[in-house]
């Protein structure tokens, strides 16, 4: 019998942990749920950190499990919102049992980043990198990229491609302006939050290709701005559409964001734009939430949160490497979020 | 001739011996090394707050697991809630009654069943629970793993309860006692501790794994408080945190990975040092 | 034999007390229900992946199993890199784990001293509870890194000749992936072949060191040739596990969709496909094929059990546990 003596201590172990969960459930908090890009998934998990103070009843759950995932499950409705980077094909905003609506809330750049001997600042232009996405450019001492690095000391080593191997709204950003910039990308891969890559190798999440990157020499991928920042990783400076190599750096996406046209449902694209200091490959990101909220409760808190998010959640955006909406788009935000009913 | 022949086979004798050797203990190595990782990087952040607090923000550092371990728990819970009573009671059926003929299909069904890779059990559940009930749940991922466990508990507890002498059934029978009386008081009761050993060893098979959590318990930042809602897991919590590129995750990653093989090396060891006499079979 | 004596024994009923008949009878058929469970299971587990797979086999029929293009956004889904990526990657593992794990299994149960059987065995049983989360982490961060550093360059200046070993080396690859899944069934494979050889007959031994035979040799002519088939079993249930595999080798083997001779290049499995994708495929034809995924990988893995069951059950009767 002395089997006995291990299993009750198992046995009460689980129970002092379902035993108060089960009394708990009458005053129970409640929990929303969501899912979806891994891109904005610094903000959020501050976002959802902070608005513990400002309403303790309520806790949001977010797992970043990429944007393709978002839409999935908003569409299940298996999450109570659902989180993306590239807005929902119309295709797919059919299928929604009820009215979608696009909540943006901050923009991002995806970067460059690789892992070089002594990490050297790089300079490359749009068809370089559609080329190294491509697998044509397969030496770090390719002629194209030591002419536009001069002074730089490249090594004769394979360049290894690394991609989101998830569906996600970072590849959308990415192929979104790799499209935008090669007629060869738009027919042969085009855009999505997952594509067929012609090379490289995948990593799950911003995190994954990050990871893989840091753990890989001549390794060279795209992520959201700020993991490569907090992580430390190089950012390659991109030309612009006005002939500029520019930094992603908050200036140049909120100058990205400043002259990228949104339309009505806020759908839209920001890759490409025609400022002077915009960084090209740029985006915003999108909450996915249910015009008619099912449960009115947290229909309810859904709303109080959205709310907070746009008028005080904005201004954590900079400090995370996020470009914060411009005022004017934060009041046509906040009229879209008062159409929600719960 | 005969002679060197005779050397020859007595030098192929040791060498195999020895080539023999050699692989057990390349076979073994890995469990040091991974032992030994685990210590080195991990045992640095299991501390205090590592049991008690919850995951920091992304970037923060500092913060714990505890959500997580306290998530694996709930789930063995309900795991066990539906593995136990139909794992043993086919065990039972096995052993006390049936055809020949169906316990040898029984038997082998289970055996397939338990070959059936884990991730499988994921898409199932996602499709039979996590779709109609519109939410990723506590009750999904203990669900997948209760599964998991049915056909291992089946096969463990026949086992056991196959050892209890036949006497102890015909002298029960004898006092007019029921058969299904004489089943659970006596038949069940004298084979308890192989039972229990079987039941903790399919939990701590089933405490790892993290490939049919994906899709059913989701995880959980926060804790949780009902079980209609996504919960964190330590396995799942131990992939998340190790792809990804913060190093304060790594760290944790870690620690997680080793207190979760310590518990789980715990109950392995514990049993079998406890039953020793049941495994120790005459060769 | 003692119990099938009993069994007819008490089937006769000494009373025919009808509330007794009752207790039984619902016991009776309550085990029974939840030992037929299994089959519930099996056939739910078929059910649910042909359901869920039934618009990717409408649409792509069987041209999804030869299909090598796996494109999302043009809807082209051919699971070929999946099935070559995971018969490559088991193929690997066997490779190195068949004879680790036999020979194992001979020095476990002819040859080690009598002291070093009991600990030597409970190491492989705790390899064997390792998770795979926790040997991919392993993996991610210890074994690819020393693979990338030491070995396969080492592989690369030997073996270069070979299209086995050529091309760029990222670390993560077939071949780590290939590792990985070996370490996780080798403790299997000697688990069940320790238990086949030891129901190999003394006599059998006897009779061969009768003839002068070294101890090698008993092993080999007499123990080995004897349990080949029981062996063999052990390799096919391995070669089950190693199919189904996932995290470990989702963490090192690179997932891409692609074909190619070299093990140094990255893979993608069956299952490591459904682990990253399953989440989060946006379009119904995507997800179904996803489904259909884990229908093949599930035909596959029941074939597989089903003939390593029938190899040990034939040869090691009811002696061979159910393995953990």
């Amino acid at each position: 019998m002395k089997t006995k003596s291990l299993l009750i201590p198992l046995v009460a172990l689980s129970a002092c942990f379902l035993g108060p969960d089960l009394a708990d459930r009458a005053s129970a908090q409640m929990l929303i749920n969501g899912a979806g890009a891994t891109f904005p998934y610094p903000i959020y998990s501050k976002w959802f950190d902070e608005y513990v103070k400002v309403d303790s009843s309520v806790r949001f759950n977010y797992q970043s499990i990429g944007s393709g995932g978002g839409q999935k499950q908003i569409l299940a409705e298996t999450v109570d919102f659902g989180a993306s980077d590239g807005p929902m094909s119309d295709a797919n905003l059919a299928k929604a049992p009820r009215r979608l609506l696009h909540i943006p809330t901050v923009a991002g750049a995806d970067v460059l980043t690789y892992n070089l001997p002594g990490n050297p600042q790089l300079k490359v232009d749009g068809p370089t990198i559609v080329d190294i996405f491509m697998g044509k450019i397969t030496k770090w001492n390719d002629p194209r990229l030591a002419q536009q690095n001069p002074g730089v000391k490249l090594p004769d080593d394979d360049i290894i491609v690394v991609h989101r191997s998830d569906g996600s709204g970072t590849t959308f950003i990415w192929v979104d302006y790799l499209s935008s910039v090669s007629k060869e990308w738009e027919s042969k891969v085009g855009r999505g939050t997952s594509v067929n890559w012609p090379a490289g190798l995948g990593g799950k999440g911003n995190e994954g290709v990050a990871g893989q990157v840091k753990q890989l020499p001549g390794a060279v991928g795209y992520v959201e701005l700020a993991y490569a920042v907090q992580n430390k990783l190089p950012c390659a400076h991109v030309k612009n559409s006005a002939g500029n190599y520019v930094a992603p750096t908050l200036d140049s996406i909120t100058e990205a964001l400043a002259t990228a046209k949104i339309p009505e449902d806020f759908r839209f694209s920001m890759v490409n734009p025609p400022g002077d200091k915009a960084y090209p490959i740029a985006g915003c990101t999108w909450l996915l939430v249910y015009q008619e909220q099912k449960d009115a409760a947290k229909g309810k808190k859904l709303v109080e949160f959205l709310n907070w998010a746009i008028e005080k959640g904005e201004s954590m955006a900079e400090s995370l490497n996020y470009a914060p909406l411009p005022a004017s788009v934060r009041q046509r935000v906040l009229e879209r979020i008062k159409t929600i009913k719960y | 001739m005969s002679a060197t022949n005779h050397r020859w086979r007595k030098f192929k004798n040791v060498l195999m011996q020895a080539v023999a050797l050699a692989c057990a203990l390349l076979v073994v190595a890995p469990l040091g090394l991974v032992f030994y990782h685990l210590i080195k990087s991990g045992i640095g952040s299991v501390n205090w707050a590592f049991f008690t607090q919850l995951p920091k923000p992304v970037g923060e550092s500092g913060g714990g697991m505890a959500n997580a371990i306290a998530g694996t728990f709930i789930l063995l819970g309900l795991a066990a809630l539906i593995g136990v009573p139909v794992g043993v009671l086919g065990g039972v059926y096995l052993s006390e009654y049936g055809s020949s003929r169906l316990n040898w299909w029984i038997r082998f069904a289970a055996d397939v069943l338990n070959g059936v890779p884990s991730i499988i059990w994921g898409i199932v559940v996602y499709a039979l629970v996590v779709v109609p009930m519109k939410g990723f749940s506590a009750w999904a991922g203990g669900i997948v793993l209760g599964m998991m466990m049915i056909p291992l508990i089946m096969r463990t507890s026949e086992e056991v309860l196959q050892l209890v002498p036949n006497g102890y059934r015909e002298a029960s029978l004898a006092l007019g006692i029921p058969r299904w009386r004489t089943i659970v008081q006596i038949v069940l009761r004298t084979a308890m501790k192989g039972i229990v050993t079987g039941v903790l060893l399919a939990l701590a098979r089933v405490a790892g794994e993290t490939a049919p959590l994906l899709f059913t318990a989701f995880g959980n930042r926060f804790w949780n408080h009902s079980l209609s809602d996504p919960i964190a897991a330590l396995p799942l919590q131990i992939f998340n945190y190790a792809i990804s590129p913060y190093d304060d995750w790594h760290r944790q990653a870690w620690a997680g990975a080793l207190v979760l093989l310590l518990l789980i090396t715990a109950v392995n060891v514990g049993v079998r040092v406890l039953t020793r006499d049941r495994f120790q079979k005459p060769a | 034999m003692a119990k099938a004596a009993a069994k007819t024994e008490l089937q006769a009923p000494p009373e025919k007390l009808v509330q007794r008949r009752w207790g039984d009878a619902v016991f009776e058929r309550t085990s029974l229900l939840t030992a037929l469970s299994v089959f519930a299971l099996l056939a739910l587990t078929g059910y649910e992946l042909a359901h869920g797979s039934r618009l990717a086999l409408h649409k792509f029929g069987w041209r999804f199993l030869a299909g090598s293009e796996w494109n999302p956004v043009s809807e082209q889904l051919g699971a070929l890199p999946f099935i070559f990526g995971t018969l490559v990657s088991s193929a690997i593992a066997l490779l190195i784990a068949v004879p680790l794990s036999i020979a194992t299994a001979v020095y476990l149960t002819e040859l080690a001293p009598q002291w070093l059987r009991q600990p030597l065995t409970l190491f492989i049983e705790l390899l064997a509870a390792v998770p795979s989360v926790i040997l991919g982490l392993w993996g991610i961060y210890v074994m690819v890194p020393w693979l990338r550093e030491h070995l396969f360059p080492l592989l690369k200046t030997t073996f270069g000749f070979l299209p086995l070993f050529q091309g760029p080396i990222y670390g993560v690859s077939m071949l780590a992936g290939g590792i990985i899944i070996a370490i996780m069934i080798v403790p299997i494979i000697t688990s069940v072949s320790r238990e086949i050889l030891r129901s190999v007959p003394g006599l059998q031994r006897e009779a061969a060191y009768a003839l002068g035979a070294t101890r090698w040799e008993v092993t080999r002519i007499a123990v080995l040739g004897y349990a080949k088939k029981g062996l063999f079993g052990a390799v096919i249930l391995g070669l089950g596990r190693a199919l189904g595999e996932t995290m470990a080798v989702t963490m090192v083997i690179g997932n891409t969709p692609q074909i190619k001779a070299s093990l140094f290049a990255p893979g993608y499995t069956l299952a490591s496909v459904i682990a990253n994708e399953f989440t989060e495929a946006t379009t119904d034809v995507y997800l179904s094929a996803l489904f259909e995924i884990g229908l093949v990988l599930l035909g596959v893995t029941i074939l597989v059990n089903v003939a390593a069951q029938l190899l040990l059950k034939t040869f090691g009767g009811p002696g061979v546990k159910p393995q953990n």
